[in-house]
């Protein structure tokens, strides 16, 4: 799965998140989504390392984030 | 609200980065829709920071646990149907009165989270008498206030914080301060009333920016939870269609101009311990 998740259908085509992505990993997409506009994409996932700029600069909160957890901290947290 | 989808499988298949395969377990969803946000796409323009803004409240309410017991009231303005992106209670006041309702509300029921949600043409034009009467009497409410230097909503007329020299179409040759006066920079002119608990402003234009309007935000929500005073975020906020430019356009505008009639920073912080957000 993406680190990174679009939801094509919220996304108004602003491209802030495209411009503020450091690792250039979104583009804007040629297709259109139901409201007429071009959503932005993943196009490089495997640039993607999570840090979620793209989502904090989402005016329409239109984008989700996944980081990777270690199985350490994740047996941690269950314990806990 | 829109569910994170269930990542305990597709996992173990990931791998990137300098995290070893075998020590991957799960994908945790780090960042998502807040709660108290509601499912309703905005009808804002795109690359407009409204929505930025709604989303940081959301954040906000759910953070402080306040999602049953939080009144919003919103302005007349493009945020003129902000109750719809709230899972609380909202009240619509008539222009640049929302002050005055979150007055009565908070009266009433001090228990409750009262916030107002105002533009600048509702809160420095309209309804200036309204947040200064608030400011002075230190009504324990927290203002969220978006300047965006226009009457966006009405077709791009010219706000009492429209920049010298900014078209727009009440000032087609450029604001002209021989004419119509200068912008009111509303921090610095309430920052004198002993009513203000916390007071800063902040351009909503990069991610570390917005971390900045949360720390600030949680403040002038402690202003009004510890009884100190009214407290209010002021958000320097792009309007790229009646600016007139593309929204990255939009936000470097700000970087480079508003802020310099417009400076962020703190402007009253009257809490215990101001270290502590
Ligand atoms: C009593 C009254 N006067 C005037 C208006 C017209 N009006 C609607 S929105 C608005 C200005 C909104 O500007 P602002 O508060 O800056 O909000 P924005 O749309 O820029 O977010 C005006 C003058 C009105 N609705 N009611
Ligand atoms: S999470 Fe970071 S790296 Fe991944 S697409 Fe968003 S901004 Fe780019
Ligand atoms: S920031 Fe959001 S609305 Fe803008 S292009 Fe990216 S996904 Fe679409
Ligand atoms: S007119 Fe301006 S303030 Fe109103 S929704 Fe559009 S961009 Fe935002
Ligand atoms: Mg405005």
């Amino acid at each position: 799965m993406d680190l990174c998740q679009i939801h094509a259908d919220r996304c108004k085509g602003c491209e802030l998140c495209v411009q503020f992505c450091p690792k250039h990993a979104l583009e804007m997409s040629e297709e259109r989504n139901a409201a007429g506009y071009h959503p932005a994409v993943l196009a490089h996932p495997e640039l993607c390392n999570g840090c979620a700029m793209c989502a904090q600069m989402c005016p329409e909160t239109g984008i989700e984030i996944y980081r990777r957890q270690k199985r350490a901290r994740q047996d941690a947290a269950n314990q806990g | 609200m829109t569910t994170a989808m269930n990542s305990q499988d597709g996992m173990k298949k990931q791998n990137g980065g300098s995290v070893a395969a075998e020590d991957l377990v799960d994908l945790k969803c780090v960042f998502e829709r807040p709660q108290s946000l509601s499912d309703k796409p905005f009808h804002y323009c795109p690359g407009c920071s409204h929505g930025t803004y709604h989303r940081l409240i959301a954040e906000m309410i759910d953070e402080f646990g306040f999602m049953d017991r939080t009144v919003g009231i919103c302005p007349v303005g493009c945020a003129v149907f902000a109750y719809e992106y709230f899972e609380t209670d909202m009240i619509e006041a008539s222009h640049g009165r929302a002050p005055a309702v979150a007055t009565g509300v908070k009266r009433a029921l001090p228990d409750r989270f009262v916030f107002t949600y105002q533009g600048d043409g509702d809160l420095a034009s309209i309804g200036m008498g309204e947040i200064i009467h608030a400011a002075a009497r230190g009504e324990r409410i927290t203002v969220f206030f978006v300047n965006n230097g226009i009457f966006g909503m009405t077709g791009g007329q010219m706000a009492p914080t429209s920049l010298i020299g900014q078209k727009t179409t009440t000032s087609v040759d450029g604001r002209d301060a021989r004419a119509t006066g200068h912008p009111i920079r509303v921090c610095e002119l309430l920052s004198n009333l002993e009513g203000v608990a916390y007071m800063a402003r902040v351009a909503l234009t990069s991610p570390k920016n917005i971390n900045t309007c949360r720390k600030y935000m949680r403040k002038a929500i402690r202003a009004q939870t510890e009884d100190v005073g009214l407290g209010l975020v002021e958000v320097l906020s792009p309007c790229p269609v009646q600016w007139g430019m593309s929204p990255g356009d939009a936000l470097h505008h700000i970087e480079e101009d508003v802020v310099k009639e417009f400076p962020p920073g703190e402007f009253v912080d009257k809490l215990a311990d101001p270290v502590k957000a």
